[in-house]
């Protein structure tokens, strides 16, 4: 463990916790200039947490020290597997503890303890919130493995480092299999950052909630965790999708020049990407409840399709 | 030599020891202060001892010796190899944990007296030993009887409980088909040769016809035992039943000696496999584990609803013995010793995080003397120590890192993902549906897993009564913490682990996972190679709670840690009570929802006009209906038809002599 790779996990970790909100203003940005509104400023996140931070908890009479634990779990969880996927370079000292399973297990983890979180103090959209998120992650979970199974097959690897700089060593084509993987990975990252069609993030609307139900009896530096915690996972969710579908640009190890550029590359894939998402959002309506295991179940589907593409055309 | 040979008798002296331990208890069979203070925490050290003593011997090669005991002419064989000191130490490891808990738990004696549960208990313990030990057939069936019989008095422990006997009667039914195919196995093991031990059967080369057969016969009787759907049924009727103690050894050792069982018949005693036998066991697994899991969330009764999850978990045991069988038969040996190893692991991980959550439930059961989920809740305020002890089994069930069942489920994983390098074209294709499968299956487990602990254990409690729940006492909480260490150092060491069990894999396949290199560093888990994928639960927990931590304190030196107490904000809505929350059966909805064509379900709706409105809704297993019912109904016509014969009249069964007289003396003068 070099000093210079503690630097750049260090690195790493300060951009994951600033570009996180950032890209969440500008998402939000983009749909409203879509949507023909004025737009709040890019670093309204920012500014939102910060407020959130100096309010006072509130906390339900019966919340127990799970309720209080579970924030800072998830955003631990949360830093821990945006710290994990290369978004800067790839030399980092954590890229050996967590593999790409290991990312799922973390996302499993946050997943289980907000779930729990929101069933401890007993309210009916608690309990509603926890189990409709658990709806959504036991198929989300497993078509995001699928995607990454099949970038694992194509370099022989499931570790995040070695799939980046393996994937972006190959020439600019696009193979079959990643094509049905990135499909299955859109998808994935609409249901898992609880954005439309699947949940929609600007809702209060009792029935229709998933994250905001769960979310719903936090305050204070609670709340603000987990809003960040939120960000990050957004975050972490596009450079996983940048990392195994856009891998150019991302410094390999003891390229010290193309770690000067990694981090601008990095903000305008970023901001691309956030305007595909604003589009997606501005163009989908939100889906029945029940119709979302169907789009998850397609995700799944199509996830396995490009593990079974790679094994017969071997691409 | 002398290591094992001593690894060999002190093995033998546990068990023994624990037979006479049973005995004792009758000294005093009334007497629960002698039972509940001397002789369950005696047994308890015992199994600490048994471990310690296998672990001892797991890398010392075999050893084997007779005992003068059985019929005259027919001693018992017994022998200590690395395959079944491993069992040994899952035994070991998890017997002690429930025997110090059932110190605590059998206070109040079950319906039976104090003393003779504890023969029962303890003829359980030392017969599951010595199914482990056993090296012919003939020892081996005798105590794999006697492991049946003892169980099924503990299971029937209330026994003037009508469902009770119930269970107990089905259980026994099934262990005993089960025990005819594993009879038959060892019939054609044994090739005519009349000679039973197992050293016989493994210089013995069976025809592929034969050694199939051997297989499938393995695979039934075994699978009877370990809850492979179709004969799972007898698990989520028995587990309720049985005093939860019971319950949790059956579910966390016994459904292994099935394991075992199937190991020792398909590695050891018939040699190389042949490759369709892993697709046999990779399919049967899969919709094992897929039915255990889908059914597991539709439960409304916690130990049931622990049954089916067990149900799920043998079945990803069995996906990872089919891969490896797999690979084994086509000579991959270091894969097959990935996959042999995370079935191991998996088994020993649910063995620890499966007593674990059986033994909360017991604790749960005596606070409250409810089972049902939807008379619970909240009981993380009143049962602390239960409460927190279960959650890291909850997060182990979940195959969450860092707990112990996120390593084997991730040496699973690495397993499907090399199965590139098959030779089989189909089997290539075949292989990564079922990993998908898995990934499904473990993420299930997850939303069980949360229904049965946010259920449980938090919320509001669902009935006044549960205000009044006292935690587990000193021992049934030194139980809950044991196993609960046991599921944490197994998540977070998996490299030793891996290393200590490595001797298995060589000894089964002839290679072990670690062979010319390590399986990783002492940190880093790389069962193959760093670039290939590595795991270290270590690191990841230190940085994380690095993160919490450094998190908690920034918050409270920039802002503030303020805290003000008020009513549930709820969107609002002025009328809350604890009956509005979640049921068992609305978080168990979606999922009904989703497998409906799973279930066979029975709803009774009300009607608009109903005063006292009702709705329920009874969820069946279609294994009923589809098979255990018409082999049952085929047998009452058979026997009616054959009762025809019987007219309770004497003269016509002097008719009956005469014409069979007749028909010999026919038959003969032909």
């Amino acid at each position: 463990m070099s000093l210079e790779g503690v630097l750049a996990q260090l690195a790493a970790a300060v951009a994951a916790l600033v570009l996180g909100p950032l890209l969440l203003g500008w998402v939000n940005q983009w749909r409203a200039w879509l949507q023909n509104r004025t737009a709040p400023p890019l670093t309204q996140p920012l500014r939102t947490l910060h407020k959130l931070f100096w309010k006072e908890s509130v906390m339900a009479h019966g919340a127990s020290t799970l309720y209080r634990l579970a924030p800072y779990v998830v955003f631990g969880c949360m830093l821990l597997a945006s710290m994990i996927v290369p978004t800067l370079s790839t030399n980092l000292p954590l890229a050996p503890a967590a593999d790409a399973i290991a990312l799922v297990g973390l996302f499993a983890l946050a997943r289980l303890f907000i779930s729990l979180a929101a069933m401890d103090v007993g309210t009916a959209f608690g309990s509603l919130g926890a189990r409709r998120e658990m709806l959504v992650g036991f198929l989300a979970e497993p078509a995001f493995l699928m995607v990454l199974f099949t970038a694992s097959l194509i370099t022989n690897s499931t570790s995040l480092a070695t799939i980046v700089s393996s994937l972006s060593h190959r020439s600019l084509a696009i193979l079959p299999s990643l094509a049905f993987a990135g499909v299955a990975f859109t998808m994935v990252s609409l249901a898992e950052n609880a954005r439309i069609p699947v949940d929609n993030p600007a809702t209060h609307l009792e029935l229709t909630m998933i994250h905001e139900a769960l979310v719903l009896e936090y305050s204070g530096r609670h709340l603000a965790l987990l809003e960040w915690a939120a960000a990050l996972k957004l975050f972490a969710y596009s450079c996983a999708g940048l990392a195994i579908f856009f891998p150019w640009g991302i410094a390999q190890a003891n390229d010290r020049t193309a770690l000067l550029f990694s981090l601008p590359v990095l903000v305008a894939k970023l901001a691309l990407g956030g305007i595909a998402l604003a589009v997606i959002e501005t163009i989908l309506a939100k889906m029945r409840i029940f119709r979302v295991p169907e789009f998850l179940a397609s995700a799944f589907l199509l996830g396995v399709l490009a593990l079974l593409v790679h094994l017969l055309l071997g691409a | 030599m002398s290591a094992t040979l001593a690894a060999l008798d002190g093995a033998l002296a546990v068990a023994a020891a624990w037979f006479a331990i049973g005995i004792a208890g009758l000294a005093a069979p009334r007497s629960v202060r002698f039972v509940a203070w001397f002789l369950f925490p005696l047994s308890a050290i015992l199994g600490v001892v048994l471990a310690g003593v296998a672990l001892a011997g797991l890398p010392g090669g075999a050893q084997s010796a007779i005992l003068p005991i059985g019929l005259p002419g027919l001693p018992f064989h017994v022998r200590l190899d690395a395959l079944s000191a491993f069992f040994l130490v899952l035994l070991g490891l998890a017997g002690s944990g429930v025997s110090i808990f059932a110190a605590g738990y059998f206070r109040a004696g079950e319906g039976t007296a104090p003393g003779v549960l504890c023969l029962q208990y303890h003829v359980f313990l030392g017969a599951m030993a010595m199914v482990l030990l056993a090296d012919d057939a003939y020892a081996f069936m005798v105590c794999w009887e006697l492991m049946a019989l003892a169980s099924f008095f503990l299971v029937t422990t209330n026994h003037r409980i009508r469902e009770i006997q119930r269970a107990g009667f089905l259980y026994l039914l099934i262990a005993h088909v089960g025990a005819i195919g594993i009879l038959l196995c060892f019939g054609l093991l044994q090739a005519n040769t009349g000679d039973y031990t197992f050293a016989n059967m493994r210089a013995q080369h069976l025809a592929p016809l034969g050694a199939s057969a051997a297989f499938l016969l393995a695979l039934f009787g075994f699978g009877a035992k370990a809850g492979i759907v179709p004969l799972h049924v007898w698990l989520p009727e028995a587990h309720p039943a049985a005093p939860s103690p019971v319950s949790a050894l059956m579910s966390g050792v016994m459904l292994k000696t099935a394991i075992y069982g199937m190991a020792r018949i398909t590695f050891d005693l018939l040699g190389t496999p042949t490759w369709w036998w892993g697709v046999v066991a990779l399919a049967v697994g899969l919709a094992t584990a897929l039915f255990g899991v889908v059914f597991a969330a539709a439960q409304v009764d916690m130990k049931r609803l622990l049954a089916y999850s067990s149900i799920e978990n043998m079945g990803l045991v069995v996906v990872a013995f089919g891969l490896a069988i797999v690979f084994r038969a086509y000579a991959m040996l270091p894969l097959a010793a990935l996959a042999l190893m995370a079935m191991l692991y998996h088994c020993l991980n649910h063995a620890v995080f499966k007593s674990l959550l059986f033994l909360a439930t017991g604790s749960v059961l005596h606070a409250t003397h409810e089972r049902s989920l939807g008379k619970l809740g909240g009981l993380l305020r009143y049962m602390p120590w239960v409460a927190w002890t279960a959650l890291i089994g909850v997060i182990a069930a979940a195959a969450l890192p860092p707990s112990n069942g996120f390593v084997s489920e991730w040496l699973l994983l690495q397993g499907f993902l090399f199965t590139g390098g098959l030779p089989n074209p189909y089997l290539r294709m075949l292989v990564p549906i079922f990993a998908a499968g898995v990934v499904l299956v473990s993420a299930l487990a997850g939303y069980v897993m949360v229904k049965f602990f946010g259920v449980i254990f938090l919320g509001r409690p669902r009935e006044e009564k549960l205000a009044e729940a006292n935690d587990a006492g000193f021992l049934e909480r030194l139980g809950l913490a044991w196993l609960a260490s046991g599921c944490v150092l197994l998540g977070i060491f998996p490299v030793a682990v891996l290393e200590l069990i490595d001797p298995v894999a060589s000894e089964l396949l002839g290679r072990g996972l670690a062979q010319g290199g390590r399986i990783g560093d002492w940190l880093v888990l790389a069962p193959v190679s760093a670039e290939r994928a590595s795991y270290s639960p270590l690191a990841m927990l230190v940085v994380a709670l690095a993160v919490v931590g450094l998190a908690f304190v920034l918050v409270r030196r920039f802002y503030h840690g303020r805290v003000r107490r008020a009513a549930p904000w709820d969107c609002g809505y002025p009328l809350q009570t604890a009956r509005m929350q979640d049921t068992a059966e609305g978080f168990g909805q979606p999922i009904r929802q989703i497998f409906e064509p799973l279930f066979r379900m029975k709803r009774e709706l009300p009607t608009a006009f109903d005063a006292a409105p009702r709705y329920k809704v009874t969820i069946e297993d279609p294994m009923w209906h589809g098979i255990f019912e018409p082999i049952a109904a085929a047998t009452e016509a058979l026997s009616r038809i054959v009762g025809f014969l019987q007219r309770g009249r004497i003269a016509i069964y002097l008719l009956y002599s005469f014409l069979t007289l007749v028909a010999v003396l026919f038959l003969a003068q032909a």
